[in-house]
C-alpha cells in the first residue's frame, strides 16, 4: 500500500533533518551538514514491511513555493494522505509562514479533503524549558485557527531533534497511517496479560517508532516509550559503526526487567516486567512462543 | 613537598591549561558535567580560575582547575609554587586548528616552571578539535607539535621531561579516552587493579575488559590486552544505555536501600556472535566486558568471578556503598 506524505514549511525548518534522523539512521549533530532541499526530494520509506510512504520533502524556499501553490498544484496536492506541516519557532516572519501555512491547507481542502493534517512546531530546544509549554500552546491556537476557518482538523506536536519529542510526533503520525491497529492493540494487551508483564512495546524494526503498547501497570513517565525509541536507535548506531548490529538486549536491577529483542521480521519488542518471581527464561519463551502469531498478525494488517 | 603541607589527605589536582578558545572548558563540562557537545558553543570564555572537585566515587577523586587562557601560567599572579606544587598532572589544550607557536612557546615555558616547583608532575598534551581532520592530517599535526615541543625543551636543558599527546574532540569518545589515561595516572591502586582484571579476563575467557566510572564514562583501568578505541566507544555507549534505560524504569520506592542493589545488569547481544555484559560495581563503578556469546552460556561462571572481583575491589578501596 503506498500512502503519500507531503512534509513543507518553511526553508531551514528542519524538514529534511527530521527525515533523515527517523528513516535514514542519521545522529542529530550530523544534520548539520545537510544542504538546502531543492524542489521536491522523493523517497520511498518501507514500513513493517508492506506499508509503503512516499515521502514528498518539498523545499520550501519562496520561489518553489509559489510554484507549489500554483502550476504544480494538483500534482502535489491530490492523492496526499497526511500532509506534515513544519514550523520554525525562531522564525522571525511568522505571518509569511502563517501566510503559505493558510495557501497550503486551502490547497489541501481542494485537493486532498479527508487527508490526515499534522503541524511540527519545531526547534523548540531553542525555547527555554519553563517557557516552553505556554510558546507552544500560544502557536497552536494560532494554527487551529486558521485550521477552522478553513474546516479543516490539525494535530499539532512540538518537536526538537535532540529529545525524543520527535519519536512521540512522528510515532502518532504513523499510527494515523496503520490500518487496523486496534487488533494488534487486543493481542498485545494479552501477550502483556499472558506474559505478567508491566509493559509490552512494539517498536518498528527500521524507525524503532513505536507502533503499538499495552500498559498494565501505571507509570509517571508518559514519554517513556518515545525515550526509550530514540536511546536504542542511537545505540543501534553505535553497534553498526563496528560492523554488527544489535540484536538482543536485558537489562535488570532490583526494581525491574526489560527485555528488548527482535520480535517479528518488521518489529521489535519490549517487555517490561517488575515481579521479581518472574524467571527471565519464562519471559523469553513467552516471547518466543507469541513471535508466529504476531508475525502473521501484522501480516494482515496491509489490508 | 606537596605531603608535607598540613592540607590531610590531598586530592589530587589536575591543571587544565593552554591558550583562549582552546576549549578547556567545553572539555571539563563535556568529561564530568555530561553537557552535550553542541551546548559547548554558548559558553562564556573563563575570565577567572574555575575549580571544581570530582568526587565520582572513592576512586576517582580529583579537582580540576581550569584557568582562563589570557592568563600568564608562568606569572607571579597565578602563585606557581601553589598551583604547581599540590598538584599531579597538567593538562595543556592546543587548538589544532589555530597557529600552534605562541601556544607551544607558552607550553614549553609553563613547563619549566612547573618541573622546577614539582618534578613529579605529568604533562599531557591535548591536540584538541581534530574533528575536522582526516586520519593522516592528525598524525601529521601531532608529529610536528611533538617534534617542535622537543625541540624548544631541548633548548631549555629539559630534554628529559616526559610529555604525552592526545588527539581528541569533543564529538566523538577521545576526549574521554585521554582523560581515562590522565586519571588512570592519579590512581595509585592502578597495578593491582590492572592485575585484577587480567585474572578476570584470563579465567572468564573475557576478551575485553573496562573497569568505568558511570559519571563521566573515563575508565579507571582495564586489563593489559590493546584497547580498541571502537570497543571502548561501544562500551561507553553501552553504560549511557543501561542508565537512561534504569533511570525510566529502575527508580522509585525500593529501588534505594542503601545497600547497591539498585546495581543495573545487562547484557547485550549483537548479530555477530559478540556479547556486551555490564555490571555494576557499586553506585559509580561498572564492569563492562566484551566476550563471546557461546561464554556467556557459563553465565553462572561469569557471576562468580565477578562477585570475587567485587570483593577483591572492596577490599582494595573499601567500597563506601559495600553492604555489610
Amino acid at each position: 500500500m503506498l500512502q503519500k506524505v507531503l512534509l513543507m514549511g518553511k526553508s531551514g525548518a528542519g524538514k529534511t533533518s527530521m527525515r533523515s534522523i527517523i528513516f535514514a539512521n542519521y545522529l542529530a549533530r550530523d544534520t548539520m551538514r545537510l544542504g538546502a532541499t531543492i524542489d521536491v526530494e522523493h523517497s520511498h520509506v518501507r514500513f513493517l514491511g508492506n506499508l509503503v510512504l512516499n515521502l514528498w520533502d518539498c523545499g520550501g524556499q519562496e520561489a518553489f513555493m509559489e510554484n507549489y501553490f500554483e502550476s504544480q498544484r494538483d500534482h502535489i496536492f491530490r492523492n496526499v494522505q497526511v500532509l506534515i506541516y513544519v514550523f520554525d519557532i525562531e522564525s522571525r516572519e511568522l505571518t509569511k509562514d502563517i501566510e503559505y501555512y493558510g495557501s497550503c491547507l486551502a490547497a489541501m481542502r481542494q485537493n486532498s479533503k479527508s487527508a490526515k493534517i499534522f503541524c511540527l512546531v519545531h526547534k523548540m530546544d531553542l525555547v527555554p524549558d519553563e517557557q516552553r509549554e505556554q510558546v507552544f500552546r500560544q502557536r497552536e491556537r494560532e494554527l487551529q485557527a486558521v485550521a477552522s476557518r478553513l474546516e479543516l482538523e490539525i494535530s499539532c506536536f512540538k518537536t526538537s531533534i535532540w529529545d525524543e519529542t520527535l519519536y512521540r510526533a512522528w510515532s502518532q503520525m504513523v499510527h494515523a497511517l496503520i490500518p487496523n491497529r486496534d487488533s494488534l492493540q487486543t493481542h498485545l494487551d494479552k501477550l502483556c496479560a499472558v506474559c505478567q508483564a508491566d509493559e509490552v512495546v512494539l517498536f518498528e524494526r527500521a524507525t524503532f517508532l513505536v507502533i503499538c503498547d499495552a500498559v498494565r501497570a501505571a507509570h509517571e513517565d508518559v514519554h517513556r516509550h518515545e525515550k526509550i525509541s530514540n536511546i536504542i536507535k542511537q545505540f543501534k548506531l553505535s553497534c553498526s559503526k563496528t560492523q554488527a548490529q544489535f540484536a538482543t538486549m536485558q537489562v535488570r536491577n532490583a526494581r525491574y526487567s526489560a527485555f528488548i529483542e527482535g520480535f517479528t521480521s518488521t518489529t521489535y519488542a519490549m517487555v517490561i516486567v517488575s515481579d521479581a518471581s518472574i524467571q527471565p527464561a519464562t519471559t523469553l519463551i513467552n516471547i518466543e512462543a507469541s513471535r508466529a502469531h504476531f508475525e502473521s498478525l501484522i501480516a494482515q494488517l496491509k489490508l | 613537598m606537596a605531603s608535607a603541607r598540613h592540607d590531610g589527605p590531598s586530592t589530587p589536582r589536575v591543571l587544565l591549561m593552554g591558550a583562549r578558545r582552546a576549549g578547556k572548558s567545553s572539555i571539563q563540562k563535556v568529561v564530568f558535567h555530561k553537557m552535550s557537545p553542541h551546548e559547548t558553543l554558548f559558553l562564556e570564555p573563563t575570565n577567572k580560575l574555575v575549580k571544581n572537585d570530582i568526587a565520582n566515587s572513592s576512586f576517582v577523586q580529583f579537582e580540576v582547575w581550569d584557568f582562563p587562557g589570557h592568563v600568564d601560567t608562568t606569572s607571579a599572579a597565578v602563585k606557581p609554587e601553589l598551583t604547581f606544587g599540590g598538584c599531579s598532572a597538567l593538562v595543556w589544550v592546543i587548538d589544532a586548528q589555530d597557529d600552534h607557536a605562541e601556544a607551544l612557546a607558552r607550553l614549553q615555558a609553563t613547563i619549566g616552571t612547573a618541573y622546577r616547583i614539582n618534578p613529579s608532575i605529568v604533562f599531557e598534551v591535548l591536540v584538541h578539535k581534530v574533528d575536522s581532520f582526516s586520519e593522516d592530517q592528525r598524525i601529521e599535526c601531532q608529529r610536528e607539535l611533538q617534534a617542535h615541543l622537543s625541540e624548544e625543551l631541548t633548548a631549555a636543558r629539559l630534554q628529559h621531561v616526559k610529555v604525552n599527546f592526545h588527539l581528541t574532540s569533543i564529538y566523538d569518545h577521545s576526549v574521554f579516552e585521554a582523560f581515562s589515561k590522565v586519571v588512570q595516572q592519579l590512581i595509585p591502586q592502578l597495578p593491582t587493579l590492572e592485575s585484577l582484571l587480567d585474572i578476570l579476563v584470563a579465567s572468564c575467557r573475557i576478551e575485553k575488559a573496562f573497569l568505568f566510572d558511570v559519571v563521566s564514562k573515563i575508565y579507571i583501568a582495564t586489563d593489559s590486552s590493546l584497547v580498541d578505541m571502537q570497543s571502548y566507544e561501544l562500551c561507553a555507549d553501552m553504560i549511557d544505555v543501561v542508565i537512561d534505560v534504569s533511570c525510566i524504569y529502575g527508580l522509585g520506592e525500593g529501588a534505594d536501600d542503601g545497600t547497591g542493589s539498585t546495581a543495573s545488569n545487562c547484557v547485550i547481544t549483537l548479530n555477530n556472535g559478540t556479547a556486551l555484559f555490564l555490571r555494576e560495581m557499586n553506585r559509580s563503578l561498572a564492569l563492562v566486558c566484551i566476550l563471546k556469546e557461546s561464554v556467556m552460556q557459563q553465565q553462572g561462571l561469569l557471576e562468580y568471578n565477578c562477585a570475587s572481583f567485587r570483593k577483591a575491589l572492596g577490599e582494595l578501596f573499601r567500597l563506601p556503598n559495600q553492604p555489610k
